[in-house]
C-alpha cells in the first residue's frame, strides 16, 4: 500500500542511514536511549497495523510485548536455555498464539467494543503474571543473562555490547519496516486497508474478513511479541507492567503521535515522545502531569501526527492561496 | 453455610457498587457515543475528596453532600473544555484524550495527597454489625452501600425512562439533529450527562471509601471491571449493566475464595465465555 515518493525514500534512506551511523559519535548513555526508543518504534509500528491499516483500535497490544519479554525471562531463568535460536522463536510464538486466542475472541466485535474487549483480555494476561509467585509477583524477574548466539562456542554476536545490540535492534527495525512494506503492498494489504476503509463493501466482495482481520491482529502480535523480546534483552527484566495497560496506551500514543497509517509515522512518534519524556523527566518530577496534558492536546489539535503536518500545512496555505478545497 | 452467605452478600454489594460506576459509562457511552477511559479516575477523586473532607469535617455523609457538586462540576469543565470537540470524531482520539486525563487526574492525586493509603471512617450510626449466626457477624455499612445503590439505580431509571428530560435525553443519542430542530440545546444537554456520568462514578468512590481504603491507582481497577461489566451486558443497556455487574461482583468475590491463585483472570474468562455466546453482550443490540 504505501508508494512512497521519491522525497520520502530519501528521507527515509536518510533516517536509517543517520541512525546506522550514530554509534559511530553518539555517547553511552544515547546509544543505550536509542536502542529502547527504536524498540518502542517497532513496537508501535506492529499496532499501526491494526490502527492504522485495518481500522482494529487494540488497547490490549501490551500484552503481546509483555508476553515476549517472559518468553525470554522463563526460558532462560526456568529452564536455563540461554540460545538465541531457542529463546527468539519461542517469545514469537507464545506472543503469536496468545494474538491468536485474543484476536479470535475480539474480532467478532467491532467498534467500542473491540477497544473494551482487547483491554480487559490484556489486563486478563497481566494478572496472570501479576497474580503468580512463579513468575514473580508484581515484582517482576531479574533475567539472569542475555540470549546468546554461538556456533561451535565462537560468539557470533555479544548482545551484552551495547553497540551490536543496537544494530541488532536497528537490523530487526529496519526488517520489520520492510517486511510491512511488503506486506501492505501486496493484495492482501491492499484488502486490510479496503476493510478499513468500508468492511461491508469488502464482505460484499466475497472477501473473508474475519480471516484477514485475525491474520492482521496475529502478524502485529508477533511483531510486538520481537519488541518484547528485544526489550527484556535490553533490560534484563521482565515486569507485568509490560502487559499493562498504561503501556498499551502509551504505545498506541506514540502510533498516533507520530502519524497512523504510515510506517514511518511510529518512528518519529517513538523518537518525540520518548525524547520528550526524558526532557520532561529532567524538569520535574511531576512530568506525567506534563505528558497527560501534551497527550490531551494531541488528541484535540493533530489527529494525522506528524507525519501528516506536511499535508496539513500544503492544506492551509491551498486555503490561504484561495485555491483550496477546504 | 453462613460462611457461604456472607460471600454471596460480599459478591452482591460489590455488584451493586460496579453497577453505579458502570451505569455512568455505559450512559454516557449509549447517550453521547463517547468512551471515557477516565471514569474511574472520576471514582477515585470522589473517593479522595471524601477522605480528606471527612477528615475535616469529621463526618463522611457531610462530606458527600460537599464533594458531589465538585466532582460534577470537574465533569462539566472537562466536558466543555475537551470531549465536546470529539463527539465527531473517531473513538481513537476519544481513547486518547481520555488517557491523558487519566495521567493528569493520578498525577493530581499524588501532588495533592500523596502516596499514602488511607482510611475511612463509616458513620457512627451505621459503623455495627448484624449478627447473622452464632459466629459471624456482617457490617452494617456494607449493607448501607448496597441500599445507596439499589436507591441510585432506581433514581437513574425513573430520570430516564420516566421524565420529560430523560425522553428529550434519550431522543437525542439516536436524533441529534431532531431534537435540536425542536429547540433543545442538544450541547448542554450532553454537558449535563457527562456530568451526571461523573458524578455517578464520583459517588461510588464515595461510598466505597470506607470499605476499599482510599489509594493511588484505585480509579484504574474499577475502571477495567466496569468495562468487563458493560461488554458483558451490552454497551449503552442500563439493564446490561446491571446483570453485569451482578455476574462480575458475585464471580469476583468467589473466584478470590475458590481459586486464589486464578482471582485476578476468573472476571475475565466470565466475560470471555459470554462474549463466545453473544458478541454483542446479554442486553446489546445486534452488531
Amino acid at each position: 500500500m504505501p508508494r512512497y515518493s521519491r522525497a520520502s525514500l530519501a528521507l527515509i534512506a536518510g533516517g536509517v542511514l543517520l541512525l546506522a551511523l550514530f554509534p559511530l559519535w553518539g555517547d553511552t548513555f544515547y546509544i543505550r536511549f536509542f536502542s529502547r526508543i527504536m524498540i518502542y518504534a517497532l513496537f508501535a509500528m506492529s499496532l499501526d497495523l491494526l490502527v492504522g491499516y485495518t481500522g482494529l483500535v487494540s488497547l490490549g497490544h501490551a500484552a503481546f510485548f509483555g508476553v515476549g519479554a517472559y518468553a525470554v525471562a522463563g526460558l532462560i531463568n526456568k529452564a536455563g536455555v540461554t540460545e538465541l535460536w531457542v529463546v527468539l522463536p519461542a517469545a514469537l510464538v507464545s506472543a503469536a498464539a496468545l494474538a491468536a486466542v485474543i484476536g479470535w475472541i475480539s474480532i467478532r466485535t467491532a467498534g467500542v467494543y473491540f477497544i473494551m474487549i482487547t483491554l480487559a483480555l490484556a489486563q486478563m494476561a497481566y494478572y496472570f503474571f501479576n497474580d503468580q509467585l512463579y513468575w514473580g509477583g508484581t515484582d517482576g524477574m531479574n533475567i539472569a543473562q542475555r540470549p546468546t548466539l554461538a556456533v561451535g562456542g565462537i560468539a557470533l554476536v555479544d548482545l551484552n555490547n551495547r553497540v551490536q545490540f543496537y544494530y541488532a535492534v536497528l537490523g530487526c527495525l529496519v526488517g520489520a519496516f520492510a517486511l510491512l512494506s511488503v506486506l501492505l503492498r501486496s493484495p492482501f494489504g491492499h484488502a486490510l486497508v479496503g476493510i478499513r476503509a468500508n468492511e461491508g463493501r469488502m464482505r460484499a466482495l466475497g472477501y473473508d474478513v474475519q480471516t484477514y482481520k485475525l491474520i492482521a491482529f496475529v502478524v502485529a502480535g508477533t511483531l510486538a511479541g520481537l519488541a518484547g523480546f528485544l526489550e527484556a534483552t535490553r533490560s534484563t527484566f521482565a515486569t507485568p507492567a509490560y502487559l499493562g495497560w498504561h503501556e498499551s496506551g502509551h504505545v498506541l500514543m506514540i502510533v498516533i503521535l507520530g502519524g497512523m497509517g504510515t510506517l514511518f509515522g511510529p518512528v518519529i512518534g517513538a523518537f518525540v515522545l520518548l525524547l520528550m519524556e526524558d526532557f520532561f523527566a529532567t524538569l520535574t518530577d511531576r512530568w506525567l502531569l506534563i505528558e497527560g496534558l501534551f497527550v490531551m492536546a494531541v488528541a484535540l489539535l493533530m489527529p494525522q501526527g506528524i507525519a501528516g503536518l506536511p499535508r496539513r500545512i500544503a492544506a492551509l496555505t491551498a486555503v490561504r492561496r484561495g485555491n483550496g478545497d477546504g | 453455610m453462613s460462611y457461604f452467605l456472607i460471600q454471596t452478600l460480599n459478591g452482591v454489594q460489590y455488584g451493586f457498587l460496579l453497577f453505579l460506576v458502570a451505569s455512568g459509562l455505559t450512559l454516557i457511552f449509549g447517550i453521547m457515543g463517547v468512551i471515557n477511559l477516565a471514569h474511574g479516575a472520576f471514582y477515585m477523586v470522589g473517593a479522595y475528596l471524601a477522605w480528606w473532607l471527612a477528615e475535616r469535617t469529621g463526618s463522611l455523609f457531610l462530606a458527600v453532600v460537599l464533594a458531589l457538586p465538585v466532582t460534577v462540576l470537574l465533569g462539566l469543565l472537562i466536558e466543555r473544555l475537551g470531549i465536546r470537540h470529539l463527539y465527531e470524531r473517531d473513538h481513537l482520539y476519544q481513547v486518547l484524550f481520555t488517557y491523558g486525563l487519566i495521567l493528569v487526574l493520578n498525577e493530581a492525586q499524588r501532588v495533592l495527597f500523596g502516596n499514602d493509603v488511607h482510611s475511612v471512617a463509616p458513620p457512627q450510626w451505621l459503623a455495627g454489625t448484624i449478627r447473622l449466626s452464632e459466629a459471624q457477624t456482617y457490617p452494617v455499612y456494607r449493607l448501607f452501600i448496597s441500599v445507596a445503590c439499589v436507591a441510585v439505580g432506581a433514581a437513574l431509571y425513573l430520570l430516564i425512562q420516566r421524565t420529560r428530560l430523560g425522553m428529550v435525553i434519550r431522543a437525542g443519542s439516536t436524533h441529534r439533529e431532531m431534537v435540536a430542530a425542536l429547540g433543545f440545546d442538544i450541547a448542554r444537554l450532553f454537558m449535563a450527562v457527562f456530568g451526571l456520568g461523573a458524578a455517578l462514578a464520583a459517588f461510588a468512590g464515595m461510598i466505597a471509601a470506607p470499605v476499599s481504603t482510599v489509594y493511588p491507582g484505585m480509579g484504574d481497577n474499577i475502571l477495567i471491571l466496569s468495562f468487563v461489566v458493560v461488554v458483558i451486558g451490552g454497551i449503552g443497556s442500563i439493564k446490561g449493566a446491571f446483570a453485569g455487574a451482578m455476574l462480575v461482583g458475585v464471580a469476583d468475590t468467589f473466584g478470590r475464595v475458590l481459586l486464589p491463585a486464578g482471582a485476578g483472570v476468573t472476571v475475565y474468562a466470565v466475560m470471555a465465555l459470554v462474549l463466545l455466546w453473544r458478541p454483542q453482550g446479554l442486553f446489546g443490540r445486534t452488531l
